[in-house]
């Protein structure tokens, strides 16, 4: 059996220990945000937190979140109201929107480390995330405005 | 082998695992159901609203309730381009709707809705007049029932903002809607014949506004093909056969595969339609073990054409082919279309070789499809861009008449061309039928680049002659590819020329340019080889993807050639006279658009201007898709080349654009933002090749699209026009790759004709210098 809370919820399976904690939170769980992209943790469209770190989900086991707290797309803000997803909705980010769970997941994770990014580090964190649509210059602008938004507050 | 060879599994297909969630767990449990029947995009979990008290519907495209509510019926997919919003706010603005209750639904495959497809860059231009004239319908219907019911004489009033007003009087569309005394219906011909706002009184078109499905596109609510989910369902994944084409399975072994938990049994397809030769399908209870067991199911094959097949091979085909003097197809350009005695009297004559290597569509969601029946109806939930060419097939696979199959839309995460062919329906089809419930299959990664309809590898052959002043006398365009219509649509939707050959339009579209080039021949050969060996696909720009690549590399050639600056050169040759003047509805004004764009773009950029070592501007320019619908677009590209390791870096694309009226300014410009940045990939970072009857490449790990590290300064720029809206998905991504090309060669003298353009093959340019 392995426990872990998703969203803050408690959950407990049985599933084996070497199931991807992407398709224990897609199929088993039925949250749908996070999504199947490559399937070997090149493309960032499964990316979740885990203890707050952005993680490939679809290269995570099971059994390595044993006792940890997973948040997802769903759960990265109670209104999904965080500043990345008021940005990503300003500036008209998404495309197709594939992606974009991942994505705002990933940027979420670095604005912890880099609260007013530069260009390097967006480069340098973002480009794990691919976007088949190619909205990379709308990411990195919304990226700068939620920092802003953020930096600004107390 | 009968139609349902399989082995039962080991495990109860139900056998449901411990999975406990703690209670307050808001839509969470163990096979929660998702299908939909639409969608309506804006809202999170996609189902769209009821209609409130009785409907107004003028006509098939949209309809208003009691309540105001304007619903517009979407018949294309959404897969990016915020096509809802754009054809929505076509029709609302005719109808003086308030834009804050209009409400967009992606349908089902009813035939009603005629011919459903979504490529081509067609959608805003193919729907404009229809909406536009449903609108009209819709406002002239309501303003004599709103006169009527108010009493007063319908000359007298107006609509705006979703009311019908007379004086001082007003009535909402609600309540005339809610009355139930509208009954005017138009017939297609009074439909035709209504009259379309002066551009002057729009208020919606061409103004800013927010794509209806975004919202849900950063919450995790959006609903994708791959997120639709039946109680009951088993997940499949296929196990490819070893080629695309003709493959029959010998034997299969699944005792390694029972070993895994989930696993239910395998299906060896027999597939009437012939459009998945050899597949085997793995059934299990969980995706994962769908994955698991397939990896370790043994088949053996035999197999079909090109099981040996090289990209090598291919392009050695396509050259020998171009080289030849016959075969192929000579387009219909102009009245005479007698062989010019090339170089017979000319003063000086340019050829060059191009060539384009195989490209993956590589959309982000992998290719998935959930199938079932339902009261003797097959029913397929996914996202797809050509209901209309999939259905027959579907219908002949089950061997059911096309009514009793159904396409149910979802988003697309990413279609690009690849979800044109719906291939992908028919195994999830076919395994529903043999095991009767439905059927889950997701393709893995590696399986969806296998099984792409990739975009065929190129070669083209160009000729030009020169008089002794420079002038052009004749130019030959010979290109030789993979033939996607010829192969996936068949030969009812090939183009015809006056002699009778059919030929692949979108395959060569982009060679019959807008210059004046004295005697043009342009001959388009299908490469058999590609045809045979897979199944080559329409990728984002189809055609003019190498067309243009090679046109405006030689155009580019041509200038240096004539010791002429290219700009100058471009702009001499687009004088808009004889059959490049131009026509109405869709290309008034003709070549001259294409020139104002070759002009801006260059001011833009500052052309002439000096710059440092090893850095050069390049210029490139199209026509967009097709003659007949020109989207007129250039491009110039500032890079910079390293000569010591070949790196290419582009730091700056300026575009200009002329779509004619634009709807969705914003939703315009991402469109021109993806797909230069796609014309940037395909330039320099992505590309495959086949090996042994295979694509190389099939996952990130060496398949490698433009990440957000290599993305330059964008410059894009519209024309103010009032003019046809023609297609803006594509045009942008075909300028791209010549403008770095000439780019390159305006830095160092060294001059690229293959993409992507790799370092190894710039350091070999500037060595062959």
């Amino acid at each position: 059996m392995t426990s872990f809370t998703i969203n803050g919820r408690t959950v407990t399976t049985d599933l084996d220990d070497d199931t991807p904690l992407l398709w224990v939170i897609r199929d088993h769980i039925g949250l749908t945000g996070t999504k199947f992209g490559c399937g070997i943790g090149m493309c960032g469209a499964c990316t979740v937190h885990v203890g707050g770190r952005a993680t490939r989900s679809c290269i995570t086991p099971l059994a390595a979140v044993e006792g940890a707290a997973v948040t997802t797309i769903e759960g990265l803000d109670p209104a999904s109201n965080h500043p990345l997803q008021q940005a990503w909705r300003a500036l008209q980010v998404p495309q197709c929107g594939y992606c974009q769970s991942g994505q705002i997941m990933q940027a979420a994770a670095m604005l912890q480390d880099f609260p007013a990014p530069s260009d390097a580090e967006i480069d340098a964190v973002m480009t794990g995330s691919l976007c088949r649509c190619m909205t990379y210059v709308r990411i990195r602008a919304a990226i700068k405005q939620a920092a802003a938004e953020m930096g600004a507050k107390p | 082998m009968s139609r349902l060879a399989s082995h039962a599994g080991t495990a109860s297909p139900f056998s449901r695992r411990s999975f406990l969630v703690a209670s307050g767990a808001a839509g969470v449990a163990f096979g929660f159901s998702r299908v939909l029947a639409a969608i309506d995009p804006s809202v999170p979990g996609s189902v769209p609203a009821a209609a409130t008290g009785p409907l107004f519907e003028p006509t098939i495209w949209f309809g208003i309730d009691a309540a105001g509510i304007v619903t517009v019926n979407i018949i294309r997919a959404e897969m990016g381009q915020h096509v809802g919003t754009a054809l929505a706010r076509i029709l609302a603005d005719e109808l003086e709707a308030d834009w804050d209750k209009v409400r967009i639904v992606h349908v089902d495959s009813d035939p009603k809705w005629g011919l459903m497809v979504t490529g081509g860059s067609w959608s805003v231009w193919q729907t404009f007049p229809v909406f536009s004239q449903a609108g009209a319908a819709g406002r002239i219907a309501l303003i004599e029932a709103g006169a009527k019911l108010m009493g007063a004489n319908p000359a007298n009033c107006t609509a705006k903002g979703g009311a019908v007003h007379a004086g001082g009087r007003s009535m909402s569309y609600g309540d005339i809607a809610k009355s139930g005394s509208v009954a005017r219906q138009f017939t297609p011909d009074e439909l035709k014949a209504l009259p379309i706002k002066p551009v002057k009184d729009r208020r919606l078109i061409g103004r800013e506004t927010h794509g209806l499905d975004i919202d849900a596109k950063t919450n995790g609510t959006a609903i994708y093909g791959i997120d639709a989910k039946l109680p009951g369902m088993v997940y499949a994944r296929p196990k490819l056969p070893p080629t695309r084409n003709g493959s029959k399975v010998v034997s299969v072994d699944d005792a390694a595969a029972k070993k895994v938990k989930g696993y239910l049994r395998y299906l060896v397809l027999d597939d009437p339609s012939d459009t998945v030769p050899g597949w085997v399908m793995v059934i299990a209870s969980s995706y994962y073990a769908a994955l698991k067991a397939t990896d370790l199911l043994e088949v053996t094959w035999t197999t079909g054409p090109g099981a040996d097949m090289t990209e090598a091979s291919l392009q050695d085909h396509a050259r020998a082919l171009v080289a030849k003097a016959d075969g192929g197809i000579q387009l219909d350009i102009a009245d005479d279309d007698s062989t010019p005695n090339f170089g017979a009297a000319a003063a000086s004559t340019i050829e060059q070789i191009y060539t384009t290597a195989t490209v993956l569509h590589f959309q982000l969601e992998p290719l998935n499809a959930l199938a079932f029946e339902k009261d003797g109806v097959f029913e397929i939930h996914t996202g797809n861009q050509w209901q209309s060419l999939i259905l027959p097939t579907l219908a002949k696979a089950l061997a059911v008449p096309e009514t009793k199959v159904v396409l149910r839309s979802y988003l697309l995460g990413g279609g690009f061309g690849r979800r044109l062919n719906g291939d992908y329906t028919i195994p999830a089809a076919l395994a529903t039928k043999a095991l009767g419930r439905p059927v889950k299959m997701i393709l893995t990664r590696e399986d969806d680049a296998r099984f792409d309809s990739v975009r065929s590898p190129s070669v083209q052959r160009l000729r030009m002659q020169f008089d002794g002043s420079g002038q052009i006398q004749t130019m030959e365009h010979h290109a030789c590819a993979g033939w996607p219509t010829q192969v996936i649509a068949g030969p009812t939707l090939l183009a015809k020329t006056k002699k009778g050959g059919q030929y692949d339009p979108f395959a060569i579209a982009g060679a019959d340019h807008w210059y004046d080039v004295g005697h043009q021949k342009v001959r388009a050969v299908a490469n058999d080889l590609a045809n045979a060996t897979f199944r080559p696909g329409w990728l984002r720009s189809v055609g003019p993807g190498w067309t243009n690549w090679a046109l405006e590399s030689f155009m580019d050639e041509a200038a240096h050639h004539t010791k002429t600056d290219p700009v100058a050169f471009r702009l001499k040759l687009l004088s808009g006279e004889g059959r490049n003047a131009g026509s109405a509805p869709n290309a008034v004004g003709g070549a001259l658009r294409q020139a104002e764009m070759v002009r801006q773009a260059a001011t833009k950029a500052g052309w002439g201007r000096p710059l440092p070592a090893d850095t050069g501007l390049g210029m490139a320019t199209s026509f967009g898709q097709e003659r007949d619908m020109p989207t007129w677009v250039a491009c110039v590209a500032q890079v910079h080349v390293d000569r010591a390791s070949g790196i290419v870096r582009v730091e700056k694309l300026t575009l200009t654009v002329d779509a004619g009226t634009i709807v969705d300014p914003d939703g315009a410009l991402a469109q021109v933002q993806g797909g230069a940045l796609w014309g940037l990939s395909m330039a320099l970072h992505e590309g495959t090749e086949f090996a042994a009857g295979q694509v190389k490449d099939t996952n990130l790990n060496t398949y490698t699209p433009l990440r957000i590290a290599d993305v330059p300064e964008l410059d894009i720029s519209f024309a103010d026009s009032a003019e046809v809206p023609v297609g803006l998905g594509e045009p942008a991504t075909t300028v791209v790759g010549p403008a770095i090309g000439n780019a390159i060669y305006a830095a160092t003298g060294a001059r690229l004709r293959h993409i992507p353009i790799t370092p190894a093959a710039v350091l070999a340019a500037l060595r062959a210098r």
